[in-house]
């Protein structure tokens, strides 16, 4: 019983930084129809930027404020540099829609080599804000720390916050219309090109908190080279193909379902399974329901 | 037709697709409060004139005035803001959305917030005021009763009531209506009729539609497109007379 509790406080806790992951791939989706891989090294830049922060101010809580802002501005510039040209030269022929997809993976190569180049490939530590022992029922410890309860308050907060943008403001409102059709949404009156920027800001600012928390719900220690980073870009991306790539609260839920199922993979059948178990659940999702499990099926997507 | 009256001014436009001549030397003049028809048989480039002017085709040649001022060719979301909405060939909603969400897209000129306060503040009263002005132009077209139902559930007719609401929230100063009566009955046509008649006191409207009595009926002016080409223009009636025109529609012996 004990062990069952600790598995499933485990996998929630992991689960839900997947989810943050997911929720950024899914914010980049929806804005630009663009599978964004280079999110991991967005997201490691940001974390890195947040622990350059913590050298001058002793606060995990502002440095990760700082990392978001980092994060969102990066995001941002790279949707104005990078993605409007090429999702301009990309509109036709036989590399429409991939190119954009395909330069990601060029970026994230690029992020990482340049920050190689500033931070070093040696391990870097960020101190957890929290508490990382574990809470104490009887004599049992679990591996269930404070650290990890918030960082389940966090990404709770999270979904509500992005929930509220994207569903009861004006620009959630144009990000939904640009997502169905960008031409439909320009002769409406829509700044396509300014909605899309925000889109990307916020899933940058996502990015820079699955990053940091990722750090802090472990040992503190990373590195330019860190495999995490890219284990969660796959975990985000599987978790958001679960979710239906369209919707927020899919990909919390194909995050934490993520999460669940690994951690049990891992404690009761084997953790040799550790990089196996989300590709077969990927593959899985992608067998038996390709349009998510809260994805609808059939409907047009431009 | 003075020239100093004239809100959109068109002169000798010229979009070839390919070989394809879609417009040759087109000028086209919307003055203030004025209906200005654009007709013409299929293919003729009607919608190709529109399309020029919303900015989705670049013509080859060409230039435009918008309230006296060369506007160059607008961006297609630069539209609003220079006081031009336009309807679409059949319906051109986005279906997953509410109408009035629908109709409030239409409105996100007037929005102030920025992405930092909407994300912090979630901006209330943004959020409202684009509400209300939505509401209020439902209610222009009497449709406000199925604000919060779903824009794919729509019946045809309430759907292209909601389309027009969609251009009107924006106040625009130029309404572009593309086959406003397209696939309505009667007695929805005679609404429309009415409602192109109260706008006209606020707006000056451009016209693409087949259906010739409404044509006919609500313009002050028409333009007939053939091949790309302004064949005629003016009054109704004149227009209604032209051999040319007749000809043109009638494929008699050319």
């Amino acid at each position: 019983m004990f062990q069952l509790l600790n598995t499933l406080l485990i996998g929630i806790t992991s689960g839900a930084i997947y989810a943050l992951m997911a929720l950024s791939i899914v914010l980049v989706w929806r804005s630009t129809r663009v599978i964004n891989f280079a999110q991991a090294g967005q997201a490691l830049t940001s974390t890195f930027i947040g622990f350059q922060t913590l050298k001058y101010v002793d606060s995990f809580w502002v440095a990760l404020a700082v990392a978001m802002i980092a994060g969102a501005a990066i995001s941002a510039l790279i949707e104005i540099t990078l993605m409007r040209v090429l999702l301009k030269h990309s509109s036709s022929g036989a590399i429409a829609g991939v190119a954009p997809i395909i330069a990601t993976l060029g970026l994230l190569e690029v992020i990482q080599a340049t920050i190689t180049l500033i931070w070093g490939g040696a391990d870097s530590l960020i101190t957890p804000p929290l508490s990382n022992t574990g809470f104490t029922i009887g004599t049992n410890t679990l591996v269930f720390s404070p650290m990890k309860l918030a960082i389940i308050a966090i990404v709770g907060i999270l979904l509500v916050l992005l929930s509220l943008i994207v569903q009861k403001t004006s620009i959630g409102l144009s990000l939904r219309a640009a997502a169905f059709s960008p031409e439909l949404a320009r002769l409406a009156g829509v700044r396509v090109d300014a909605v899309r920027t925000a889109g990307w800001a916020l899933s940058g600012a996502t990015g820079a908190v699955a990053g940091l928390l990722l750090v802090a719900n472990g040992n503190g220690a990373f590195s330019t080279a860190s495999m995490e980073f890219s284990l969660l870009l796959i975990s985000g991306f599987i978790a958001a193909v679960i979710g239906g790539l369209e919707s927020l609260l899919g990909a919390v839920i194909g995050g934490l379902a993520l999460g669940i199922i690994t951690s049990f993979v891992l404690m009761y059948i084997s953790d040799s399974l550790f990089f196996i178990a989300p590709f077969v659940i990927l593959l899985l999702v992608l067998f038996i329901r390709p349009q998510g499990i809260l994805g609808k099926k059939g409907g047009r997507r431009a | 037709m003075s020239t100093n009256n004239a809100l959109l001014e068109a002169k000798d436009v010229n979009v070839a697709f390919g070989g394809l001549r879609a417009l040759s030397g087109v000028n086209l003049t919307v003055n203030n409060h004025e209906v200005v028809g654009l007709i013409g048989p299929n293919g003729a480039g009607k919608t190709t004139m529109f399309n020029t002017i919303c900015g989705i085709v670049t013509p080859d040649s060409g230039t435009l005035a918008f309230e006296g001022r060369d506007a160059g060719w607008p961006a297609t979301d630069q539209l609003a803001k220079l006081g031009i909405a336009r309807t679409l060939q059949g319906v051109g909603l986005f279906p997953e959305l509410s109408v009035i969400e629908n109709v409030m897209l239409g409105a996100q000129k007037f929005a102030r917030t920025g992405l930092l306060s909407a994300s912090f503040g979630l901006n209330t009263r943004d959020e409202k005021d684009l509400r209300d002005r939505a509401h209020y132009a439902l209610e222009r077209v009497y449709s406000a009763s199925i604000s919060a139902n779903r824009a794919g559930s729509l019946s045809y007719p309430d759907s292209k009531r909601v389309a027009i609401a969609r251009a009107l929230v924006s106040h625009p100063k130029l309404l572009l209506l593309d086959e406003p009566a397209g696939g309505l009955g009667a007695q929805d046509i005679e609404w429309l009729n009415r409602l192109i008649s109260d706008l006209s006191g606020e707006m000056s409207i451009l016209i693409v539609e087949h259906h010739m009595d409404v044509v006919m009926s609500v313009c002050d002016r028409i333009y007939v497109l053939n091949f790309g080409e302004v064949i005629s223009s003016g009054t109704p009636d004149f227009v209604r007379n032209d051999p040319a025109v007749i000809t043109a529609y009638l494929g008699a012996d050319a």
